[in-house]
């Protein structure tokens, strides 16, 4: 009986929604299954054949000034990108993470692509190209006006450049900006050129130098003072094109007394070659704001021998800059080939607060160095930190974590909880927080546990006729509940489906 | 952007060249004195050790494992060295007070890195145990110690400890064959003593075959007022069930750098315990590593470090869980002062396959002031599913509500700091398994807190 829902459900290779126990099966041919369930389960694997202009690969001075001319920048955003590249020719390649990333050619890659060259802007739905609508319908966007439905406003991202944006005008009369940042360099520069950069500033890191000069497109949100965003945000982004790198850049402010909830989710499709993306989210929280950020990362992961996959590489800060404000990171990791990144928090004004909550499962020959930074500054700052790591396979799953107390941050308060899960003999996982604590009013806490699931809990599931796939899965989903919880509705729902899909088949 | 980077980078290279090309003239012009005035056994890898020293140059920050101290500063001030072995005229006896009372120990002494052999404690060891300098016992014995000398210590991959090797011409031998139990708590006293800025490297060798145990207690003192940089690497094989506990207590002063690496590699079903105290110093780094190479082993390692003035306290472990069945345990805590530094670094790896491994590790410490700074990284690396592992580390203060309760009953506050500041590094003491000691800790602990210790100017003031 099962070995025929088996066969059946391998013949519809998007229909992924339920799961079933494949045990014997495995036994049979496990590398052959195997295979064909890490190449169904990434559904978003397929390309769209839209009018792309792509330019040339390599990058070099002219690519930076071809990028912002294609763009119609001013003059300091070219400026801002030039310098950005001068100084990212100095750098090198930082090696400390704990992964084995296979060297980068920079000049192999495409850092620009268009897919809406052939018509300038789409003014209605009716322009934009179907075949576009039919990859975000794919991809289960709710673009159109049962976007109303949901209440969301979505900002999609397709390679390079920011297709459409819904819901503006209900925005805009709220005084809410949101909008792609092309746009917004063109209509409201002075904002702009106040933010962009002061969070993450070029000479940040490696990648975020590479951005700043290469920055093609991405979400710029401006909630203005008192504001609060009835509905929540969203960006999707996708790479679409191939041997193109996505370099999007987000940019949010929230200024006083604000809030809002922003989402971010991102697919690619299954290509053999190693696609790079390097974003920048910059995030500005001024006095008693509140900004949300929660992020589904399904870059696709690579196949089952881990060929082909993203490199996922971003820098995400945010900054409470205010007094009272708040920022919340939530993430579900569970696709990309290699995850480095750390959404950190620069607590600078007095009583901020910042969460990070995150899950990052990693399969077959995924690799990730991920976690957070907390920078207390400000008085009477308090942040907390929950990671869940899922490691299965023959993956490898850091937790790297920074807590830092300045010499005038009285009273703050830190509590870190890193949590792991190994499925498998072969897989690792790591924890690696570092606490450099400069005040003595200080309480700086650090947890972390790395254990199995525990025969206990498998056996009384199956005692109770739940296969174990489906045991492993509950329980999975009942560990990373303290994070998932924290997700918007919308996304609850595809991160526990998608925690699910990335793990099935690594047990049996 | 580029020139300036590389101009710094030259810069660094001519600073961090000074530092270690006093060491390469030395080692250059003196081989055959340094040879000659040690063991055959022992020179045997200094060409070695003096080429990976070239090659490796002292750590910099820039290395995880080296990340909150520097090195190279504290080797680049000019030292000297007793390289001719002079006679440095002591008599323990007298710089000697911390005794330990109600413990009868078999007592030796190091004056600076050379076995004192003209006070051995009456009574017998056990047949068969060896125990002395080990300079002499490297002639004695050179296949014995040959066997076990410089494996543990790869001189490959840390410049420490590649100097040590090539500079140390005799230190502290312990060999206890099998089965043979060491009823007596052994106990080293390491006395630092010149009239001028002074160097010493020491060298210990400890050997457990199967089933063997002993007890040793290394105490560090400081004696003249003149700067010191110890190094010191020790290394212990621990055989298949055999028990050693090894007690490290460093109380020396303020212009003290010790520069400590321990290896220990224990075989199945052994159990060692390694405790480090820091409860008077200057600069320490102690750098541990520990193997498990034997189902069944078991390892506890603890430190303490009570710190004030400009003191700084940098711990480093590495314990690496190579095969199943084994289990360590980890608990540090640290008690920062004035604009002390504290840094710990705890790094557990559990490799593939070792399944069943039970790993737990604990840091927490007191911060007083605000110039004193805390940092910590407990690290886990596990390649095995079927494991316990946990870590914890905490930084803050005495518990408010704690120190009011006491109050409230009459406590003066002062006092009741102390109290809570006792029962804090408490928990590392009542590890001890000596009884007589653990009692002797609790009084020098509370002694220190009081500020008591503090005024001593080497050790010759830690008397009652």
């Amino acid at each position: 009986m099962q070995n025929n829902n088996k066969s059946e459900r391998l013949a519809e290779p998007y229909e992924v929604e339920e799961k079933s126990a494949q045990k014997g099966v495995t036994e049979e041919e496990p590398n052959k299954l195997i295979k064909q369930i890490a190449q169904e389960k990434y559904k978003y694997g397929f390309t769209t054949d839209v009018h792309t202009e792509v330019i040339e690969r390599g990058l070099n001075e002219d690519t930076v000034r071809l990028i912002s001319a294609k763009k119609n920048e001013p003059e300091w955003l070219l400026e801002f990108r030039l310098k950005a590249f001068r100084y990212w020719q100095t750098m090198e390649m930082p090696t400390w993470a704990h992964l084995t990333i296979p060297e980068i050619d920079y000049q192999a890659i495409s850092y620009y692509a268009d897919p809406t060259v052939k018509k300038k802007g789409p003014k209605s739905m009716d322009e934009v190209d179907p075949e576009l609508i039919k990859t975000f319908d794919k991809l289960g966007i709710p673009l159109e006006e049962r976007m109303a439905l949901s209440g969301v406003a979505v900002d999609a991202v397709m390679d390079s450049i920011s297709v459409k944006t819904t819901f503006k005008e209900t925005l805009m009369e709220k005084g809410i900006i949101f909008c792609s940042i092309s746009e917004a360099v063109r209509e409201h520069p002075d904002l702009v050129k106040k933010y962009l950069g002061s969070v993450v500033p070029y000479r940040d890191n490696f990648f975020a130098a590479l951005n700043s000069a290469v920055f093609s497109d991405g979400s710029f949100v401006y909630i203005p003072k008192g504001t609060r965003c009835p509905m929540e945000l969203s960006t999707y982004f996708r790479i679409n094109a191939a041997n193109t790198g996505q370099f999007e850049r987000t940019l949010i402010v929230a200024d006083d007394d604000s809030y809002v909830s922003y989402l971010e989710g991102c697919t690619a499709p299954m290509r053999d070659e190693n696609q790079l993306h390097a974003a920048i989210v910059e995030i500005v929280v001024l006095d008693r704001a509140e900004v949300k950020y929660s992020t589904v990362q399904n870059w696709y992961p690579g196949d089952a021998e881990g060929k082909g996959g993203v490199y996922n590489f971003v820098t995400k800060r945010g900054h409470c800059r205010g007094v009272d404000s708040k920022l919340s990171w939530t993430q579900v990791e569970t696709g990309s080939a290699i995850t480095w990144k750390y959404p950190s928090c620069i607590l600078g004004g007095d009583n901020s607060q910042a969460e990070f909550y995150s899950v990052a499962v990693t399969n077959n020959y995924q690799q990730a160095d991920t976690g957070t930074k907390m920078i207390h500054i400000g008085k009477n700052t308090s942040s907390t930190i929950i990671s869940k790591g899922i490691s299965a396979g023959k993956s490898q799953n850091s937790y790297r974590g920074l807590v830092r107390v300045a010499e005038k941050a009285d009273n703050a308060r830190n509590y870190s909880q890193c949590d792991s899960l190994l499925l498998g003999s072969q897989c690792g996982a790591h924890t690696f927080p570092y606490m450099d604590i400069h005040n003595e009013t200080a309480i700086v806490e650090h947890e972390a546990t790395t254990s199995k699931i525990s025969e206990d809990q498998l056996f009384y599931c199956n005692q109770r006729g739940i296969p174990t796939e489906d045991a492993i899965g509950l329980i999975v989903n009942g560990y990373a509940k303290e994070v998932l919880n924290k997700l918007p509705m919308e996304f609850a729902v595809e991160a526990q489906k998608l925690l699910a899909v990335s793990l099935e088949g690594s047990v049996g | 952007m580029k020139e300036k980077d590389s101009e710094e980078d030259n810069h660094k290279k001519v600073r961090m060249m000074k530092a270690e090309q006093q060491y390469i003239d030395l080692f250059t012009q003196c081989e055959d004195m340094i040879n000659g005035h040690s063991a055959e056994v022992m020179s045997r890898l200094r060409r070695q050790a003096f080429a990976d020293f070239c090659r490796l140059g002292f750590p910099t920050r820039k290395q995880e494992r080296y990340k909150y101290t520097d090195m190279a500063k504290l080797f680049e001030p000019d030292y000297g060295l007793n390289l001719n072995r002079l006679d440095i005229p002591v008599n323990p006896y007298e710089v000697f007070r911390c005794d330990v009372p109600n413990m009868s120990t078999a007592l030796y002494f190091v004056v600076n890195d050379a076995f004192y052999n003209r006070a051995l404690p009456k009574g017998h060891l056990p047949e068969g145990v060896i125990l002395g300098s080990l300079k002499e016992m490297a002639e004695l014995y050179p296949e014995l110690v040959a066997k076990y000398y410089g494996k543990l210590a790869d001189t490959s991959k840390d410049g420490i400890v590649a100097l040590n090797t090539m500079l140390a011409q005799d230190g502290f031998f312990l060999y206890v064959p099998k089965g043979v139990v060491v009823e007596k708590p052994l106990q080293l006293v390491n006395i630092l003593r010149a009239d001028v800025n002074f160097m010493a490297n020491r060298r210990v060798l400890i050997i457990l075959e199967e089933g063997a145990q002993a007890k040793l207690l290394v105490c560090d003192h400081a004696m003249n007022s003149v700067d010191f940089l110890a190094t010191q690497v020790i290394e212990v094989y621990a055989g298949a069930g055999s028990a050693f506990d090894l007690y490290e207590l460093e109380e020396t002063h303020n212009a003290t750098v010790r520069c400590s690496n321990l290896f220990v590699q224990q075989e199945a079903d052994s159990n060692v315990m390694l405790n480090g105290m820091t409860l008077h110093n200057g600069i320490t780094r102690n750098t541990t590593e520990v193997t498990l190479t034997g189902r069944g082993a078991e390892i506890s390692l603890l430190g303490m470090a009570i710190e004030d003035k400009q003191q700084r306290v940098d711990n480093n472990t590495f314990i690496d869980h190579a095969v199943p069945d084994c289990k360590s345990y980890e608990l540090f805590k640290y008690v920062l002062d004035d604009s002390a530094v504290g840094a710990f670094a705890g790094k557990v790896l559990v490799r593939e396959g070792a399944q069943h491994t039970s790993s737990q590790q604990t840091n927490r410490n007191l911060c007083a002031t605000r110039e004193a700074h805390m940092y910590t990284q407990p690290q886990l690396e596990i390649y095995a599913d079927d494991v316990k592992c946990s870590h914890g580390a905490t930084i803050g203060q005495l518990n408010e509500n704690a120190l009011f309760y006491m109050q409230q009953r009459g406590i003066p506050q002062k006092e009741a700091r102390l109290l809570l500041m006792f029962a804090f590094v408490n928990e590392v003491i009542d590890e001890i398994r000596l009884e007589a000691l653990k009692d002797r800790l609790h009084r020098l602990v509370e002694k220190r807190f009081r500020g008591e210790l503090n005024k001593c100017q080497g050790c010759t003031l830690c008397k009652e």
